[in-house]
Formats: structure tokens, sequence, C-alpha cells
């Protein structure tokens, strides 16, 4: 062990913590925000004690919101209910394709592979705005505008992308001499691709769906565009916490908390299929 | 019936010419070594074979069934990876089982073959544990007996002992010719290593630069080496090479070593009055007294005992070095000035152009297929 006299352990530990301070700050500040009620919010000086209250939930959950102009209605739930069923689907369609997509690149290189597999990556190249008008124009035309199946399939330029290419880049790192071991056996490719590929790229898959789900979770413009109230995730349904008698800072912060939530645990749950060094001791060299 | 037949292999990778018009055959039951330096093709070749790569040519025939479009899992072959190849998710015994798997037995009869292989590999103690777990000994027999399991009609061994340590590899150069006869599998076995090439093989095809260079048992290589190459990379120590003129005179062929004239009874006329390059291995040579006829006065630079034999650096009196090599306990010199016989009959000569060993018969025309 290295040795590290007391001063440098007093300087290392003040140091962690203003890192810690800087980037946790906003997040405890949002979590204390939900609990109050935009009078406290916006008190001048902002005060650290109050009342809590679960007023802003309440609010979120049972959809009325209530302003000093009189109760709206508002559909969170519903919003934060299509985040939860846009991101889900969207992530598995993009799994179901991207993942035997990304094997076929890894393993097989054939006439304009790459050609195409880097004008699927070149989909994240454009900004979504620039996509967005002709997008729009030719959804309305094909009767996609503001269904579920439209935005998933948006969506696609999101994650299938990432997949694909994070993905292949974990098939790649297995060993062919592997896979040529387990068809030498006698098992079919597909078996191959089953019972080796999938399970030594696991780790790489659980990433790339991790990551996916979090770009599409966050997206705004698509669904801002693309969808109307019924069918809108809660990064644009929070636009309505911004009423004409003023900005609704308290279910914000709530609303904030809530759509984290999935996010956080989704990341929590997937720690553990992110370790790294399942494959060591496979091959010698 | 498993004999293993190549017509006529070729295969490129981009512009380069990786096996080039290669034809084989292995008999049945026999186990033929592929020897040769890295890049010599012999990997691609029993990756060729197993059918997870395909030929641009020729034809590959296992048990005389046309098996060059048919895919790896239906070949039958067992193989063994230099690196392994273990599926570091499954424990040792799911590792040996997946052949039997493949062939749906039943969990009676997989927990029984995968048992009895791994007895006799001797890994029985360590069937649950992980790839990782495991020393590279217990790797490598358990990517052994995951290619014994099924019983293979035909075992290709891709260099299995590389990767494992000294001890190791001398006890399975010791072990593997009798699980292999016992087997009764025609086995395609790759090495980089002469000894185990020797100890191991019925035949041994020498390659280089994607074409066998020479076929034959492994006492025909070491005596009749069909180029200088070959002679270098059989034998320890390695062969002593002399640039030398034979000429002939009444009591036969003769080169001249350091004024010493040194009859070779077996030498062929064709090598009279030719540049070639003598070929003599270190036990070939012998310390005598100076009176003795043909004796060769040399000094000695150092000695070196390596256990069962004892090899000696002498240099001649016009400077080349040679090395000679003499059973341990057998009196010898280990300084200053001493006398060296050659024993002419198992010198070897070389055309000094060509490589090739003048007067070898086994020049057979590999390349264009009649191997056998």
């Amino acid at each position: 062990m290295e040795h590290t006299s007391l001063l440098e352990r007093i300087l290392r530990g003040a140091a962690l913590t203003l890192v810690v301070i800087f980037f946790m700050f906003p997040i405890v500040w949002i979590f204390m925000m939900s609990f109050q009620t935009n009078e406290t919010i916006l008190r001048i000086p902002p005060q650290l004690v109050f009342e809590p209250t679960l007023a802003n939930y309440t609010a979120l959950i049972t959809g009325k919101l209530m302003t000093a102009a009189g109760t709206l209605d508002i559909a969170f739930m519903r919003n934060l209910w299509n985040s939860v069923f846009l991101s889900v689907t969207s992530v598995a369609v993009s799994l179901l394709l991207g993942v035997p997509a990304a094997y076929a690149f890894a393993r097989h290189k054939f006439r304009g592979s790459e050609d195409i597999a880097f004008t699927l990556l070149s989909f994240r190249f454009a900004p979504a705005l620039l996509v967005l008008l002709p997008l729009t124009l030719y959804f309305q035309k094909l009767g996609l505008a503001n269904t579920y199946v439209g935005l998933i399939w948006v969506y696609q330029l999101i994650c299938l992308p990432l997949i694909l290419w994070i993905v292949r880049g974990y098939f790649e790192d297995i060993p062919a001499d592997i896979e040529y071991a387990y068809r030498i056996g006698g098992h079919s490719w597909f078996a191959t691709f089953r019972k080796i590929a999938l399970p030594l790229a696991g780790p790489g898959i659980a990433a790339a769906g991790l990551l996916a789900f979090i770009f599409a979770w966050n997206n705004f413009v698509f669904a801002l565009v693309l969808a109307s109230a019924d069918k809108q995730p809660v990064t644009v349904g929070a636009l309505a916490f911004i009423t004409s008698s003023g900005i609704q800072y308290g279910q914000i912060s709530a609303a904030i908390v809530l759509s984290i939530t999935p996010t956080l645990a989704l990341a929590l749950y997937a720690q553990r299929y992110l370790v790294e060094g399942l494959s060591l001791g496979a091959v010698k060299g | 019936m498993a004999s293993l037949e190549l017509r006529k292999i070729v295969k490129r990778y981009k512009s380069q010419t990786v096996l080039d018009n290669l034809s084989l055959t292995v008999a049945d039951g026999e186990t033929l070594v592929l020897f040769g330096p890295s890049g010599a093709g012999k990997t691609v070749l029993l990756r060729l074979v197993a059918g997870v790569i395909d030929p641009d040519e020729g034809k590959i025939l296992i048990g005389g069934d046309d098996m060059t479009d048919v895919d790896a899992e239906f070949r039958g072959v067992g193989m063994a990876f230099q690196n392994f190849a273990l599926f570091p998710h499954m424990s040792a015994f799911d590792n040996i089982a997946t052949p039997l798997q493949a062939k749906r037995s039943s969990q009676g009869a997989i927990k029984a073959g995968v048992e009895s292989v791994a007895k006799l590999l001797k890994i029985a103690h360590v069937l649950s544990h992980k790839p990782r777990a495991l020393s590279n000994g217990q790797k490598q027999r358990t990517a052994l007996a995951r290619a014994l399991v099924g019983s293979p009609p035909l075992l290709l061994l891709d260099d299995p002992l590389r990767n494992v340590d000294a001890k190791l590899r001398f006890e399975m150069r010791l072990e593997l010719p009798r699980l292999l006869a016992d087997r009764g599998a025609t086995v395609v076995y790759v090495t980089q290593d002469y000894k185990e090439a020797m100890a191991l093989g019925d035949r041994i095809a020498v390659m280089a630069q994607g074409v066998i260079r020479q076929l034959g048992t492994p006492e025909q290589i070491y005596r009749e080496p069909a180029n200088i190459e070959i002679a270098r990379l059989f034998g320890d120590p390695t062969i002593n090479l002399l640039d030398v003129k034979p000429a002939r005179d009444a009591r036969g062929i003769y080169v001249g070593l350091s004024n010493v004239q040194v009859y070779l009874p077996d030498a062929p006329g064709t090598a009279v009055g030719r540049d070639c390059i003598i070929g003599l291995r270190p036990e070939a040579l012998h310390f005598v007294d100076e009176n003795e006829p043909g004796a060769i006065p040399v000094t000695v630079e150092a000695e070196t005992p390596l256990n069962e034999k004892i090899v000696t650096l002498v240099r001649t009196v016009r400077g080349r070095e040679i090395l000679v090599s003499r059973p341990a306990g057998t009196p010898g010199r280990s300084e200053g000035k001493a006398h060296i016989a050659v024993d002419g009959k198992s010198a070897l000569l070389f055309d000094h152009a060509s490589g090739e060993r003048i007067g070898s018969k086994n020049v057979l025309n590999l390349r264009s297929g009649e191997a056998a």
C-alpha cells in the first residue's frame, strides 16, 4: 500500500466532499423543493428549515393542480406511463433488431457491411430539429403522427445505433475460437449465438440497453413535435407546470423526483450485469 | 472409418496464398503431425478440416465423404484449440458436456460420458469449477476432454501443449500417444515442437509457406531430411552445417574437412564437384585419438552438460564452430586441443544453391498431389 500522510488524507477528503456537494447539490435541492409549497420555495432568503408537505405529490398523482387561478387538470401520471411505455418498448425493439445485427456485423464481413454500419451510426449525426420537419410531414401522410408506433419508430433513431455499435464491440471481443469450439461440438450457428455469444456479451448488452433507455427517456424534441397530450412523455408533460398564474416549482420538483426514479432504479438493477471480466480465463494468451 | 483426404486445397487471404495446392491423405487410425514454423498454414489447414473456414479451391474428404460444403457441426470431428477456447460462463463439466448435449444424449449418458473422460484426463475433481478457477494444465485437459468426449473418429489437435508449462508438456507427451491409440481415432496434430512431433506422429508432415515440404515417418525426417531447413528444425543440438566440395578418388567420395579427407560411403555420385553443404549431426561426431585415421584437429571452446548428454563446442583449424554431442558418462575432452572423427555414413549432403538434399529419394512432388 502507498503511504499517505495525515494532511494528504484530510485534503483528499475535503476535495472529495467538495466534488460530491457540487454534483449532488442540485438533486438534493430539487428533492427538498418537492416537499415545499411555491411560497416557501420563493421566499428570500431561501430557508433550509421548512414544514414538509406532500401536496405536490398528491396533486401529481390525483392529476388536480391547484393554482391561484383555480384547479387545472394535469396528465402527469399519464405522461409518466407514456415515458415508461415508449422507452421500454423502444429499447426492446432496438435490442431485438440491434443485437442480431451487431452480431452479424461483428462476425461476418460482407460486401458493404462497414458502410451499412456507418450509415446506421450516421443517424445520430443529424440534429433532431433538422429531420423533424420532413418527418412530421411524412408521418401525417402515413397516419403515424401522434401514434405510439410512430414514436417508437422514431425512437429507433436514438436507440438502435447506440445498441448496435456498443454491442458489436462486445461481440468482436469474444474470441472466435470459443464459438468455433461450440460449433465443432455439433451445435448450429443459432445455438452458438444463443448459448455462447449472447451470455458472453451480456454485460455489453446490459450497458447498451441501459444507455439507450436513458437516452430514450430523456428525449424531448421528437415527442414534443410528433405527439399530442395523451401520448407525451414526462419530458414534454413537464411544460404543463408553466401555467398562466406562474411556474409551479414545487410540482416540477416532485415531477422530476418521480421521473428520475425509474431510470435510477433501472441503473441500480443493471449494475450487477455491468461487471467486467466475465470472459476472464476463457482463453490463454 | 475416418480417413482424411485433402485434394488440392487452396486458401487465400486477400492477395496472400496461405495454402497452395496442398494434398494430403491420413489413413484411418493414423496420427499425423503437422509440423512447421508459425505462419506455415498449419492452423488454417486444421480449421479447414474442422469446417470453420472454407477453402477457396479443392476438396476435403472425411471417411471418403465429401465434406467440403458441409457445416462444421455435421462433420463429426473433435478439436482442441491452442488457446483452449473454453466457454468461460460454463463449469468444466458443462464445457466437456457440450458435444454430448448436441447429440441429444440423455442426462445419464452425458454424466457418465463426461465423468469417464474426466477420470482419464485426471480432472474429475475440478469438474464443478469455472474455467477461470482452473490452472493452465487443467484448462488444457478440459479442452482435450471436450474434444475427446464424443469419441469423434477424427481428432484435430491444434498445438494443445503450447500454453502449458514444461513439466506438464513432458507428462502429456508421454500420456497422449497411449490416449490417442486407445481411442482408435484418426488424429491430425499441429505442433511447433520437434520433440512432440517425433514422440506423437506416425508420420510427420513438415509444412512451410503453405506447402508440405516433406512427409514421412519421424525416423525418415530425421535421417533423410529433404532440405537444410528441415535438417535444422529437427534435432537438438542443431545439425552442423559446413561448406564443402565433394571429390572422388580410388577409395570413394570424400570431402575435405580441415585438410582431412572424410569419406562418405553413402554419398551419391552426383554430388562430386558441386558446391555442397555437409550436414553433420552432433551425435555423429566423436572425440578420438590423434593418430586414428580421419581424425580432425580441433580446439575445445566450451562444454555444456545436459543431463543425459554432453554438448561440446569445438573450433576447427579453419575457425569453424562445430557442436559435438556424446552420452553423459562417456569420455571426451572439456578443454584444449582434441581430435574428432566423423561418421561418414550419417553425413548429409545438401546442394549449396537450393538447399535440397542431394540424392533425396523423398523429393515427392507434393504440390501436384500424390503424397502417400
